[in-house]
């Protein structure tokens, strides 16, 4: 219990890709907090990664991670540029309302 | 050993919180804020780790530029207003069970092969970069990236900047009705069409025609 691990981080990861996960599911309101939980699991996968890297003293995951980083802030800067346009043609970024594709 | 489990348990308790509110506030700005929250825990969790140079670049790009970004939006778009609720669906309410079943699925999983995980006796001799412990963090950090994962690096650098244009061409936009400046018209303006010069005729007086 008072040896943190290699379990911890990676339950602590766990829960957070859960979370992130659930909150995509069960959000019905606002995309942006779509985006935000997409954040969420894109962090939870970096604690795996460094978590790893530093339990098997391998610097490689560390690497991974700052390219993770990168593509993250690129996802969140396109996805916010297409909520934006979305929000400036129709009015609304209410997930119920988004439906024009009917699916 | 005591100390550090306290300080484990508290920083991951704050960032489960945060995570959970991310998605559970009702209002978005307060999302936002709890996202912030949730990246400054988790990087002291990597400071605590040994990881300082990616705690520091999470502190920097997540709550520096990424969260700001947000916040920009929320602020933009006007959707601080927008009640977020959570739970409350109107009408498509069979989404909530199936949700709230597959996530737990999802959880149960990742708990199985976390528990079942063991080391590979092999695994140790596998290793590509050892950790060098006279090095820093950062240092060892930059030896590897600049080195063997340098056409990466540059890839990433690709990525961002191909980002960067796609939001710039996504959100720009031609507004019609608008005076601006001109510079091809003003510099291609020539003597000819912008100067005009009439003889006057004198002595003549001036006759209106309507």
């Amino acid at each position: 219990m008072f040896s943190i691990g290699l379990g911890h981080y990676l339950t602590l990861a766990a829960i957070i890709f859960t979370i992130g996960v659930v909150g995509i599911f069960l959000n019905r309101k606002n995309v942006i907090v779509i985006l935000m939980s997409i954040e969420l699991i894109l962090l939870s996968v970096n604690i795996n990664l460094v978590s790893f890297s530093i339990f098997i003293n391998d610097l490689s995951g560390q690497v991974f991670t700052l390219f993770i980083l990168t593509v993250a802030a690129a996802e969140a800067a396109i996805g916010l540029a297409i909520i934006v346009i979305y929000y400036r043609n129709s009015g609304t970024i209410k997930v119920e309302e988004i439906d024009s594709l009917k699916g | 050993m005591i100390a550090h489990a306290v300080v484990f348990y508290i920083f991951s308790f704050i960032a489960i919180v945060s995570a959970i509110m991310v998605t559970a506030s009702r209002n978005t700005v307060h999302s936002v804020f709890f996202l912030i929250l949730d990246f400054i825990s988790i990087s002291c969790l990597f400071i605590m780790i040994g990881a300082e140079f990616l705690g520091m670049i999470m502190l920097i790009v997540y709550v520096g530029a990424v969260a700001v970004l947000f916040l920009f939006v929320v602020m933009m778009l006007n959707v601080a207003q927008q009640k977020n609720e959570w739970f409350v669906a109107s009408g498509s309410s069979s989404h909530i069970p199936v949700g709230l079943l597959v996530s737990l699925v999802i959880f149960s999983e990742l708990l199985i092969v976390i528990g079942g995980w063991k080391y590979k006796t092999e695994l140790q001799d596998s290793i590509n970069i050892n950790l060098n412990l006279n090095l820093t963090n950062t240092q060892s950090l930059g030896n590897v990236i600049y080195t063997d994962y340098v056409h990466l690096f540059q890839l990433s650098g690709m990525v961002l900047l191909v980002a960067m244009i796609g939001a710039i061409v996504l959100t720009f936009r031609k507004r019609t009705g608008v005076k601006t400046q001109s510079y091809l018209r003003q510099i291609s303006r020539e003597r000819d069409e912008g100067v005009e010069l009439i003889d006057v005729e004198t002595k003549k007086g001036v006759k209106i025609d309507v």
